[in-house]
C-alpha cells in the first residue's frame, strides 16, 4: 500500500475535525484543584475530582467565561440557557463512572472559522457545529515493559476544564487541516483561552474522514466514515489524512463499500509507522446514556454579560492582521507572519515600525535579523535582548547613509552578541561615518587607478561604476556603496 | 409497556453487570413493572409544559478560580484497593481512553 496521494486524486477528501482545548484556568472545572502541569501524580485531587460519595461540584466561572471567549471569536451564537449532562461510560481514569459534559443544549452552536492564506491555496470557511464546556478524564499509563501487568492512574487532570470545538466536514485536504489548525491555535493563544500546548495535551485533536468519488452516471460513491485518535502533532494530523485518503481510495477499489453500510470505525495514528490501526470496536460504548446533571444548576447569558465578554476579548488574528497591513503600510505576507507569532511579537514591531516610520522597512528587520536570531536562540521575544529603540536607531544610521545594510547587520549581530550598545558597538568596530572630503580622495584614487571604469561609463556604461564600490570598501570598510557610486559618477561627469 | 430480555441483557452489559438466565428472567419481569409504573406519567398532556432541566428554580451558580488545598497522597490513595504509593493501580486496561 501506498500513502502518497496521486498529484491529482480521483476523488474529494473531506474532513471534519474535533478539538479538544484544555482552558487556562488556575483550577479544575468543579473544584478549586490545581491544574499545574507536571505534577506529581495524585498531588492535586480532592474527593470532587475523585468521586468520593458526598461531594458535589461547583463551577469554575473563569473556565465558562474562557470557553465562552472561545465561542465568540469563532462566530458561534450563544445559547441564553444551559445545562450539562452526565455521559455515562466505565474506565479506570474516569473516577465517578461519568464524564460531566454537554449534550443537547451546548452552550453554543453554529460559528465559523476562516483559513486565509496568503498565497490564496488554503482559504476556506469552515463552519462550526458547536462549542462546549466539559471535564477531562485522568491519566493510564500502562507500562508494558515493566511486567506487572498493572494500569497506573494519576488523577490530577481528571476535572480539568476542556472546551470541545467541533467542526463541520467542511475541510478538503489534510493540507487544509493542517493550516485550520494553525489559525484555530493561533486565535485561542490570542485570545488567552489556553496555551494550546499539544505537548502537555492542552490541545487534541480527532479527525473524522472520508472519500467522495466520482462514479460513472454522475453519481458519489461516499467511503465509510473513519475516526482518526491519537495524533500529537499538526503535522502527524496532516500525515494521518493523507495516509488514510489514500488507504479508504484503495479499501474502496477493493470493497466498493460505502457509508451506512457498516458502523463508523475508529483507527488510531501509529507516528513512527506512519499508518493507521483499527481499534478495538466496543459496540456498548456508543451508548452513553446520557442524562442531565442534577448536581450543577443551569446558566443563563445575559445580553450584558456577552457585551462585557466582547469587551475584553481583544481582537483576533484576523482582525489584527488586516489593521497591521493597513496602519503600516505592509503587504498582507508580511502582516501574515508577523502575526502568526504571536501577540507579544507584533507588540514589539509596532514599537519599532513607530520608531522608524517606516513599516515596510521595520517589517524586512523583523522578518530578516529579529525573527531569524530569535528563531536560532529561542526564547520569547519580551526577553530578546536587542529592543526596538536600538534596532531603531541602527536603521536610522542606515538611512542617513552613516553605513549601508550588509554593515548594519553586522552591528546588529555584535550588538545581540556583546550586550553593548550601539554607540558602544559602532566605535569599537571602527565604524565611523566617512565625511564628504574622505569621499572625495576616495574615489578620486579609485578613478585614477581605474581608467578603464572611466571610458566605459563616458561611453555611456554607467554599470561599470559598480566594479569600483569592491575597491573602495577594501580601502574603508565604512564606506557606503551607494554613496561611492553616485560620487564617482559625478567626478566622471566633471571631467 | 413491557421491556423484552435483549433490552434487559443490554442494560446490564452497559452497567457491568454479570446476569444469569435465571437472573435476566426476574429482572426483566421486575424492570418492565417498574417501567409501566413511571410510563403512567405519559398519559398527562405536556403540550404547554416547558422542558425541565433542573428542579430547582436556581441558576448560575459559580465559584472563583482560586486554587483549594487538595488532599495529600496518603489520603487520595488510602481507600483504594490497590495503590503504589503514587498511583491507584488496576487491571491492564488497554486501548483508546480519555474524554471522547
Amino acid at each position: 500500500m501506498t500513502a502518497t496521494p496521486t498529484a491529482a486524486a480521483p476523488f474529494t477528501t473531506v474532513i471534519g475535525l474535533e478539538v479538544h482545548v484544555q482552558l487556562q484556568t488556575r483550577t479544575k472545572l468543579f473544584c478549586g484543584c490545581a491544574t499545574t502541569f507536571g505534577a506529581a501524580p495524585n498531588t492535586q485531587v480532592c474527593p470532587t475530582c475523585l468521586g468520593l460519595p458526598g461531594s458535589l461540584p461547583v463551577m469554575n466561572r473563569t473556565a465558562f467565561e474562557l470557553a465562552v471567549r472561545a465561542a465568540l471569536a469563532l462566530g458561534c451564537q450563544i445559547a441564553p440557557f444551559t445545562k450539562w449532562d452526565r455521559k455515562n461510560y466505565f474506565y479506570p481514569d474516569l473516577p465517578k463512572g461519568y464524564q460531566i459534559s454537554q449534550f443537547d443544549l451546548p452552550f453554543s452552536s453554529q460559528g465559523a472559522l476562516e483559513v486565509v492564506d496568503p498565497k490564496g491555496a488554503l482559504t476556506r470557511n469552515v463552519r462550526i457545529t458547536r462549542v462546549h464546556l466539559e471535564e477531562d478524564a485522568g491519566k493510564s499509563m500502562h507500562d508494558e515493559t515493566a511486567g506487572t501487568g498493572d494500569t497506573r492512574i494519576d488523577l490530577n487532570r481528571a476535572g480539568t476544564p476542556l472546551c470541545e470545538i467541533v467542526s463541520e466536514p467542511d475541510l478538503r485536504s489534510p493540507q487544509e487541516a493542517r493550516a485550520w489548525l494553525n489559525e484555530l491555535k493561533l486565535l485561542l493563544v490570542y485570545l488567552g483561552v489556553s496555551d494550546c500546548n499539544m505537548q502537555e495535551g492542552s490541545l487534541r485533536v480527532d479527525a473524522n474522514v472520508n472519500l467522495h468519488i466520482p462514479c460513472d452516471g454522475g453519481r458519489i460513491a461516499k467511503t465509510p466514515i473513519v475516526e482518526i485518535k491519537n495524533m500529537n502533532s499538526f503535522r502527524s494530523v496532516e500525515r494521518a489524512l493523507v495516509y488514510e485518503s489514500a488507504r479508504q481510495y484503495e479499501e474502496w477499489q477493493a470493497t466498493k463499500a460505502e457509508m451506512g453500510k457498516t458502523p463508523k470505525q475508529t483507527r488510531g495514528w501509529d507516528d513512527p509507522a506512519g499508518v493507521t490501526r483499527a481499534q478495538r470496536h466496543k459496540e456498548e460504548s456508543s451508548d452513553y446514556r446520557y442524562f442531565p446533571e442534577p448536581d450543577l444548576v443551569p446558566v443563563t447569558v445575559s445580553e450584558e454579560w456577552l457585551a462585557a465578554t466582547r469587551e475584553a476579548m481583544g481582537d483576533p488574528p484576523s482582525v489584527l492582521r488586516e489593521a497591521l497591513a493597513a496602519t503600516w503600510k505592509i503587504p498582507p505576507y508580511d502582516a501574515d507572519v508577523l502575526v502568526n507569532q504571536g501577540r507579544e511579537l507584533v507588540a514589539y514591531f509596532e514599537d519599532l515600525a513607530a520608531r522608524v516610520g517606516e513599516g515596510k522597512v521595520a517589517s524586512n528587520w523583523m522578518q530578516q535579523d529579529v525573527l531569524r536570531t530569535l528563531n536560532e536562540r529561542g526564547g520569547s521575544i519580551d526577553d530578546f535582548p536587542v529592543r526596538p529603540a536600538a534596532v531603531a536607531d541602527i536603521i536610522g544610521r542606515v538611512a542617513k547613509g552613516d553605513f549601508d545594510t550588509s554593515r548594519a547587520r553586522e552591528i546588529f549581530a555584535e550588538v545581540l552578541a556583546s550586550g553593548r550598545t550601539v554607540d558602544e558597538v559602532v566605535a569599537s568596530m571602527g565604524i565611523a561615518a566617512v565625511d564628504d572630503d574622505e569621499l572625495i580622495t576616495l574615489c578620486r584614487e579609485l578613478l585614477a587607478a581605474n581608467p578603464r571604469v572611466v571610458a566605459d561609463v563616458q561611453g555611456g556604461k554607467e554599470q561599470a561604476a559598480a566594479g569600483l564600490i569592491g575597491q573602495a570598501k577594501k580601502k574603508n570598510p565604512n564606506v557606503n556603496p551607494g554613496k561611492v557610486r553616485a560620487m564617482c559618477l559625478e567626478l566622471i561627469r566633471q571631467m | 409497556m413491557s421491556l423484552s430480555r435483549n433490552d434487559v441483557a443490554k442494560v446490564g452489559l452497559l452497567a457491568r453487570l454479570a446476569l444469569s438466565e435465571t437472573d435476566l428472567d426476574t429482572m426483566t419481569r421486575e424492570l418492565s413493572t417498574i417501567v409501566g409504573f413511571v410510563s403512567q406519567l405519559e398519559q398527562i398532556d405536556t403540550t404547554d409544559v416547558a422542558p425541565l432541566a433542573h428542579p430547582l428554580d436556581t441558576q448560575n451558580v459559580f465559584r472563583a478560580d482560586i486554587p483549594q488545598p487538595s488532599l495529600t497522597t496518603a489520603q487520595a490513595l488510602q481507600s483504594a484497593p490497590r495503590h503504589d504509593g503514587e498511583c491507584f493501580l488496576v487491571p491492564a486496561v488497554l486501548g483508546d481512553s480519555g474524554a471522547n
